[in-house]
């Protein structure tokens, strides 16, 4: 029925088969039901979200105050619940691929190889694209406009272009779980496999599409926040006095600018192949993967550091605040930053020393490779000798820096074997890599976001997270990575290849089994997360932190009311040195109110945003299915908002100085009346948010 | 101090675990059975040995720095204004980079001498096999004894072999972790790789680049003979009357992984070259 008539052209090349729901009913298999049941699980998601809102009476709110907001706080926490949301998705996932690989020793398992194929790309896809770069840039939203002292990011608008297209590219994913399939080529989605020829399915196109708006999300992203960094300082905040934490992300941004367009050319390069019949990386008529390949770790190794360098900085944050010292270091620590920005440029063939180039070219980029572990290991040092003569406290974030830095070095070690090509050739795609990359990623970025989340939740919901399940959740974190790779390393090393739907030996069989535990242990530690969440925010009114520092913080943003005001700073911020408000403590009062107040002009919430992510999403599931009608519409929705949002007029909203003048009041009350907590009780519901100044 | 009855079992079980566990890098390069795995192998030892040392300190400072300067020990030393000290600077830069260097000339010597490219010195031709990667399969072609194999590579035992590669199909990569390391196999092009057997046995090989849904069914063994045995294997195979002709041609284009190997008694003139050619043609 749908093949006749009007049907296609309305409907592309969907059929009745492209729901799981369909495929599961004819054939019902554990693989069929498991795809159906995820598929329901996101459907039974949205619809309880959906009806939830409604209850509540919420749409307004959520509408006004949240989605269209360009205020870079919101954008941020929205980016980072988009991470959770996805990290959760992704774990599953993982515990699925584990599930079916122990099971699936000499034997057939209950994933079959095709939905297996669809959970590692998209498990990979996802953590990568829409779980950690989610993460780094909710964070740095977050945090670094208040660190250096702004009101907000250098454009606003863009700001919430990026988070939406983002959003609308992360929706894509969960929309290919409920309609048709994704790509079974992995995260890397390397051609010729991914072509037409040898895929001719919708998945590499749903690949292509949501990581093509992914990437060009992220570009601007880079862009805003490298001219933030650059134009949006306060007075005295040069260069050389910015936190780590600002560093880090002007690295990474620099590095989003430079690698996410060699990304967006290389998905683009392929969606050409795929749609108009080039031959860019094609087997026949002169296309040649290998281009795909080194435009693709072009992109993908600067994108390691994009995904690291951020966690540097939340550690450099963190250690210094939680040893009551100046950060060991400094210059040592933008110096070694900014090499390992550069050098990691300069790596990218180590992603397949085994393509054949001559031994001159992969020694070349070997020993650039090594080189990196210079200036990463000059910055674990940094952090040792800033613990070095400190007075160190256990608090969650610095429990998470401890193990970062011990489990970091193991991957390191693992690194370095990999950066010998002759050593390469034996573990390359086998398991070894994988739990290498891991190795990195989990301590590397897990850890340092989930120590950022820590740390700075109180500035930015006005309490402290539960120490005791945050606690559980870290041991479970440490204690699951450690049960879930190593055995990897083993396994890898006996030749066993990654994305391996099913093993023929049993010698394998006690380490899969002890990686599965591992990864349930994993999935314990996320479910702790929540219940955390969960727990802070039943007792919040304990654990209030309104005046706005509970760990004695050194820089500028722990100077404001946790949550801040809209507008951050009632008087722009002046900085004298690298801890301004740590000194400012210790110097004189830092909340001495001014001495009057001014208007303050901030950006006025837009639908453009929300208005081009959903579209272009459309536009890409249009794209996917060959529904032409909806591409078309959906490129000149975009163009016609574009237009209109730049006839607005009243893009601005004004703050009148008695409504600033209200707000700081209320904060300064709550400042004066709040008991100084030493640093012994941080940890308990003593603490209001005010530091105890011992000289 | 008395042993308690729950003891020997707590530490029998891990211990059961590593023992059984450690079966499994015999079938690393651990257990190398050729020259070149072996110096692979070697060379693993030599950088572990050098990195316990990078890793070593880091290990053991992290959590004794954490823990002498905690909060509540008194007896610490407290200088929160302290942030620089030129003589630990050079501790943390100069070793590192001294390491680095070491390493580097040790990795370019072995990527150069360890090149899957490099032939193998022996006063023996080397064997020429060409190995196409096909869905999923790999055909293993004797151009010289015009026999071919799917699934199975046979060697003799101290005769170099190089195997010329590519792939009639996405990309593929082959690794035999006993022999030798792994180099790409990529339609319309040919890479090399050079190995060798020192002893009789069979060793596990297989495609580790995903390439489809009977990816895990792509292995296939290395079974190297004395050179008697070999040639007798060869003689044996000339003789099973199943010529590569094109009805077996067309299969082993099909996608499927053939459940037993299979042996070709004789193949077409120049069949590599037409794969090589037949895949940069317009489909």
């Amino acid at each position: 029925m749908m093949t006749q008539g009007i049907w296609p052209a309305v409907l592309g090349r969907f059929d009745w088969h492209a729901l799981p729901f369909v495929r599961a009913w004819e054939n019902p298999t554990a693989s069929e039901i498991i795809g159906a049941g995820a598929a329901l699980l996101v459907i039974i998601g949205a619809v309880v979200v959906v009806v939830l809102i409604t209850r509540l009476g919420k749409w307004r709110y959520l509408w006004s105050e949240w989605l269209t907001s360009l205020d870079h706080k919101k954008i941020g926490i929205m980016y980072i619940v988009l991470a959770f949301v996805m990290l959760s998705r992704a774990l599953i996932e993982a515990v699925l691929i584990r599930m079916q690989q122990a099971a699936a020793i000499d034997n057939a398992g209950f994933i079959a190889p095709d939905h297996f194929a669809q959970l590692f790309s998209t498990h990979g896809s996802i953590m990568i694209f829409f779980m950690a770069m989610p993460f780094l840039v909710g964070l740095i939203n977050y945090v670094m406009p208040l660190q250096i002292g702004s009101r907000d990011v250098a454009f606003p608008l863009l700001n919430s272009i990026s988070l939406w297209l983002t959003g609308g590219a992360a929706g894509l994913m969960m929309v290919s779980l409920v309609i048709g399939e994704f790509s079974t080529g992995g995260w890397s989605g390397y051609p010729p496999y991914t072509e037409l020829a040898f895929s001719p399915g919708v998945g590499p196109d749903y690949w292509i599409w949501a990581v093509t708006l992914g990437s060009i999300g992220s570009t601007l992203t880079g862009i805003n926040f490298a001219v933030t960094v650059y134009k949006m300082r306060c007075p005295g905040m040069y260069l050389m006095r910015m936190p780590l934490f600002v560093w880090t992300s002007l690295c990474t941004s620099i590095l989003m600018i430079f690698a996410m367009p060699a990304l967006t050319v290389a998905t683009a390069l392929l969606a050409l192949d795929r749609y108009l019949g080039f031959h860019f990386f094609t087997n026949d008529l002169g296309g040649n993967m290998m281009n795909y390949a080194n435009l693709f770790w072009l992109f993908g190794h600067p994108e390691v550091y994009i995904l690291i360098l951020p966690a540097f900085g939340v550690y450099s944050e963190v250690v210094s605040t939680f040893s009551t010292k100046q950060l060991y270091g400094y210059t040592s620590l933008v110096l070694a930053t900014m090499a390992i920005a550069l050098l990691s440029f300069t790596v990218w063939v180590h992603h397949f020393f085994t393509m054949g180039q001559n031994a001159d070219i992969n020694a070349v980029f070997g020993i650039a490779t090594m080189t990196i572990g210079v200036p990463t290991g000059v910055k674990i040092y940094d952090w040792i000798w800033t613990m070095f003569r400190g007075q160190v406290r256990f608090t969650v974030p610095m429990l998470y820096s401890l193990a970062f830095m011990m489990t970091f070095v193991l991957g390191g070690f693992t690194g370095i074997l990999l950066a010998f090509p002759p050593l390469d050739y034996l573990v390359h795609n086998t398991l070894f890599l994988v739990a290498h990359f891991h190795n990195m990623l989990i301590p590397g970025l897990l850890y340092g976001m989930l120590a950022g989340y820590h740390y700075w939740f109180p500035k930015a919901f006005g309490f402290r997270l539960n120490e005791k399940w945050g606690r559980i959740s870290f041991a479970c974190w440490v204690v699951g990575f450690y049960i879930a790779f190593m055995p990897l390393y083993v396994l890898g090393a006996a030749g066993v290849a990654r994305r391996t739907q099913g093993m023929f030996d049993p010698i394998f069989r006690p380490w899969f089994y002890l990686a599965g535990v591992g990864a349930l242990i994993l999935v314990a530690a996320l479910g702790a997360l929540f219940v955390q969440l969960w727990v802070s925010i039943r007792e919040r009114d304990a654990n209030g932190v309104f005046a706005g520092d509970p760990w004695d913080g050194r820089g500028l943003e722990w100077s404001t009311s946790a949550p801040p005001p809209e507008y951050n700073y009632a008087c722009i911020p002046r900085v004298h040195g690298r801890d301004p408000f740590f000194d400012a403590k210790r110097r004189d009062d830092p909340y001495a109110p001014p001495a009057s107040y001014d208007a303050i002009e901030l950006p006025k919430s837009s639908m453009t945003g929300p208005m081009i992510g959903v579209v272009g999403a459309a536009t890409a599931f249009g794209l996917v299915w060959h529904m032409w009608w909806l591409t078309i519409i959906g490129v000149l929705a975009i163009i016609a908002t574009v237009i209109a949002r730049s006839f607005a007029r009243h893009v601005h909203q004004i703050f009148p100085p008695d409504e600033v003048k209200r707000t700081e009041r209320r904060w300064l009350r709550a400042v004066a009346e709040a008991t100084p907590t030493s640093r012994e009780v941080e940890m308990t519901s003593v603490n209001q948010g005010v530091a105890e100044v011992s000289s | 101090m008395k042993v308690s009855r729950g003891r020997p079992l707590l530490f029998a079980i891990p211990l059961l675990f590593v023992l059984s566990g450690c079966d499994v890098l015999k079938l690393s390069v651990m257990n190398y059975a050729g020259p070149i795995a072996a110096s692979q192998s070697h060379l693993y030892v030599i950088v572990g040995i050098v990195l316990v040392f990078v890793a070593g300190p880091v290990l053991l400072l992290t959590p004794l720095i954490a823990w002498h300067y905690r909060l509540s020990n008194k007896n610490s030393a407290f200088r929160p204004n302290w942030n620089f000290s030129w003589t630990l600077e050079g501790f943390i830069w100069i070793p590192p980079i001294g390491i680095v260097i070491g390493l580097g000339f040790v990795l370019w010597h072995y990527t150069h001498t360890l090149d899957p490219y490099r032939p193998i010195a022996s006063n023996l031709p080397a064997l020429k096999v060409q190995a196409v990667g096909l869905d999923w399969k790999w055909l293993f072609i004797y151009p010289d004894q015009r026999i071919a194999a799917v699934n199975q590579l046979f060697i003799p035992v101290g005769r170099p072999v190089h195997i010329s590669l590519t792939s009639g199909t996405v990309m593929q990569a082959l690794l035999i972790p006993q022999l030798a390391g792994q180099i790409y196999a990529m339609a319309g092009m040919t890479t090399q790789l050079n190995l060798a057997a020192s002893r009789p046995g069979v060793y596990r090989g297989e495609n580790t680049q995903f390439n489809g849904t009977g990816f895990q069914n792509e292995k296939f063994n290395v079974i190297a003979l004395s050179p008697s045995d070999y040639d007798r294997w060869v003689e044996h195979a000339r003789a099973s009357a199943h010529p590569l002709d094109a009805a077996a041609y067309a299969e082993l284009f099909r996608k499927s992984s053939p459940p037993q190997p299979i042996v070709f008694s004789s193949v077409p003139q120049r069949l590599f070259q037409n794969i090589l050619v037949q895949s940069q043609e317009p489909r």
